[in-house]
């Protein structure tokens, strides 16, 4: 693994003939949605704007056109979600579904399953969660408890989840759990499932973060049965599949554009006569942007040409998270704006929110330790 | 092209330009040999057009021109060489062969065909045989000139902190060599950006090596029963100076890239800020993984990290490229934002004034 895997790639001119194509589609369609909501970056939920986004072919869009997608490449995929993030949509119902779900669905699941999960993912109507973490595996999450046991009727899953963003809004979770006894190499012996939220014995309690809202969730299974084809991939092979899915997960530009709304307000509300202080931080964040949205265009490539690029994806997922949770830092540098939750300007709140985002940003998805050690390991260390 | 420029150039470097040959060159001493090993493989005609004898490569090529000579901390004016030959094509002037630099700093004005003025912080100056410059930069007519080094009034030098030459030269009323209107389509700004575009590039170059040599040592170097690579401390160092360096490496292209027919000013200006930022994490870490060795004259990591540290400030600081796309950036405001970064290649910077020490 090396530095020399990140080379230049620009946008194809068919990709970015989007662009304008979405940003018309979302003056008209979200014209008022204000700012604060904005502000919410991903965790915005909005099913009815999602369908919307289905009926316009921007979700699942990767996805084989037999199964509702537009087989578009990645770059296409790219310039709608980037500006979607851009503008703050209101995106979370089928995020992860669309980024995450579908194209392990389509790489590892049997045509039944393609058939029968992926044509409500194309129409914004499917929403999914990925269980992970659970209460005593967070980071070392091949620790993990849950397990599912064949019976005559398929399996049967017990355990618990923890930290499942959107739980409470989604219809089916893939989770990934034992399926075979601890082994010599802690990688093996797991295994993928796609679980109705909807099954006997579920029960699920969305946990409140710092600042109020409900994103996370935990789930407890009790003796669920599982049909037969709820295995998603290969049985023991569920580390591997997980693995496989990151390259997607961690290079993308939600990676760096959760705190893109406070930005836009701070660049507002410093005005067109920035001081030396006020102009120099602003460059500065915007040379750090332009530089890690290349980054991410290059990964990009990377998955387009078939290649698994988790090294380098990893790499994106730390200097963004570190950029992300820069700005509400600069924010307090350059302006005595004080943050609000309620009351004060829109720059006051979004502020405020954001503030109080930032930790979760080098968290979810991996923590910045984690991404580093794997760093390490593809540079020959560990 | 770029392959065969590549794989050439860090052959011929890799012979010549070693660690010895590079501290012996530091304090003005020049490398005549190395030199006449690059000018006899046509490089500093690459960027020429052919129709004046040159490869009339474009700059997304030239990139691994530049890259080399700071992987390499290549003790010549090889890209100073490249821009001030690509600038005298633009003009329509002869290339030059033999030692060329240029001044992105010029106070000089032209009458009749002789120059009166100073060029500051000249690369190599004292060994150029001759510079391009752009006079009357403050006029509406101004020119690209090219002036031989002998015919300068007086010669003040300076080294920069990997013993560099950087010289300013005063000029009294000398003949140019040749001169012409500067094209319409380029900037009076254009020798620095230039300069920039190719310190970004050397910058990203060096953090490469100064990457490799660093993760070398750690797997290497043995305490408490273990390579130093082993202990989650260093592990998680070297990852964030491999994040950097790799961030480096792609700002540079970019703005190489991006630069093909036209300066991308925002591009360039972004490649020298995060260039800038790498250079300055990545050589604290490499020192600090290697520890007293890195710190001796004998060791040879002090050839990149002192480049590192000369190259980030030269042709417009971290500082002074950022203020610049902050100005644009807030001129645009926060709703103009996203729109101005995907529009990032068409942008112009504003100017500024720039304060000098």
């Amino acid at each position: 693994m090396s530095i020399t895997q990140f080379t230049y790639s620009r946008i194809p001119a068919e990709a970015e003939s989007l662009r304008d194509e979405v940003r018309e589609f979302l003056q008209n369609n979200l014209g008022d949605y204000p700012t604060t909501a904005r502000a919410q970056s991903w965790m915005g939920f909005d099913a009815a704007f999602s369908r919307k986004l289905g009926a316009q072919g921007w979700v699942g869009m990767a996805l084989p056109e037999q199964y509702g997608g537009a087989a578009a490449g990645p770059f296409a995929r790219y310039v709608i979600i980037e500006e979607l993030l851009a503008a703050g949509a209101p995106v979370s119902a089928h995020w992860i579904a669309d980024r995450q779900s579908g194209p392990l669905i389509n790489r590892f699941g049997s045509e039944a399953q393609r058939e029968r999960y992926l044509p409500p993912i194309c129409r914004g109507e499917s929403y999914f969660c990925i269980g992970m973490s659970e209460p005593n595996s967070g980071s070392d999450l091949a620790s993990i408890k849950t397990s599912a046991t064949r019976n005559d009727a398929g399996w049967l899953l017990n355990g618990q989840k923890v930290w499942t963003t959107n739980a409470q809004h989604a219809h089916f979770m893939i989770a990934l759990v034992r399926t075979g006894e601890k082994q010599a190499a802690r990688h093996e012996g797991m295994s993928q499932f796609i679980v109705d939220l909807r099954l006997p014995g579920i029960t699920i309690r969305p946990i409140r973060d710092l600042a109020g809202g409900e994103h996370f969730n935990e789930v407890f299974f009790d003796n669920v049965q599982l049909d037969a084809d709820a295995l998603i991939g290969t049985e023991g092979k569920g580390w591997d599949q997980v693995t496989a899915e990151l390259a997607f997960e961690r290079s993308g530009p939600e990676r760096f554009l959760s705190c893109i709304e406070l930005l836009k307000t701070l660049i507002s509300a410093v005005g067109r006569q920035p001081d030396a202080l006020q102009s120099r931080e602003i460059g500065r964040l915007s040379a750090k942007l332009l530089t890690l949205r290349n980054m991410s265009l290059s990964v990009t490539a990377q998955l387009a040409a078939g290649e698994h690029p988790a090294w380098a994806a990893s790499c994106v997922k730390d200097l963004g998270n570190l950029f992300e949770q820069e700005i509400p830092e600069v924010a307090q540098l350059l302006l005595e704006a004080e943050p609000r939750q309620e009351g004060g300007s829109e720059h006051a709140q979004v502020l405020a929110y954001l503030t109080q985002m930032a930790p979760s940003f080098s968290l979810r998805g991996g923590t910045r330790e984690i991404l580093r050690g794997i760093i390490a390991r593809g540079m020959g260390l560990r | 092209m770029r392959e065969l420029f590549e794989s050439t150039i860090e052959r011929l470097l890799a012979d010549l330009a070693t660690p010895e040959y590079v501290l012996g060159c530091e304090g003005g001493e020049w490398p005549a040999e190395l030199w006449a090993a690059v000018e006899a493989s046509g490089f500093t005609l690459a960027a020429v057009p052919e129709s004046l004898g040159g490869a009339e490569a474009g700059w997304a090529d030239l990139y691994v021109l530049a890259r080399a000579a700071g992987r390499f901390a290549a003790p010549i004016p090889l890209g100073e060489a490249l821009l001030g030959n690509w600038l005298l094509g633009k003009a329509g002037l002869e290339p030059q062969t033999g030692i060329l630099s240029f001044a992105a700093e010029a106070d000089l004005s032209l009458r009749d065909g002789a120059v009166v003025g100073v060029l500051r912080d000249v690369p190599w100056g004292r060994h150029a045989q001759s510079l391009v410059a752009i006079a009357d930069r403050n006029s509406a007519t101004p020119s690209v000139v090219l002036l031989s080094t002998e015919s300068a009034a007086s010669q003040t030098l300076s080294l920069n902190v990997a013993g560099e030459p950087r010289d300013s030269l005063h000029f009294t009323g000398a003949r140019v060599l040749a001169c012409a209107p500067l094209p319409a389509s380029l900037s009076v700004e254009v020798l620095q950006l230039g300069g920039a575009l190719l310190r970004s590039a050397q910058i990203a170059g060096a953090l490469h090596a100064l990457l490799d040599m660093t993760s070398a040592y750690a797997s290497e170097r043995t305490q408490f029963g273990r390579p130093i690579g082993a202990f989650q401390a260093i592990q998680q160092q070297l990852a964030v100076f491999a994040e950097q360096a790799a961030a480096a490496g792609i700002a540079a292209e970019a703005a190489f890239a991006e630069s093909d027919t036209l300066f991308a000013t925002f591009t360039i200006a972004a490649a020298k800020v995060s260039t800038a930022e790498a250079a300055s994490v990545g050589a604290g870490i490499a020192h600090s993984v290697h520890g007293a060795i890195g710190f001796t004259q004998e060791y040879s990591l002090h050839l990149l990290s002192r480049r590192l540290w000369a190259w980030r400030s030269e042709f417009g600081s971290a500082s002074l490229w950022s203020q610049r796309i902050g100005q644009m950036v807030c001129g645009a405001g926060g709703e103009g934002y996203w729109a101005l970064l995907t529009d990032h290649a068409n942008q112009q910077l504003c100017t500024l004034e720039r304060k000098s020490a």
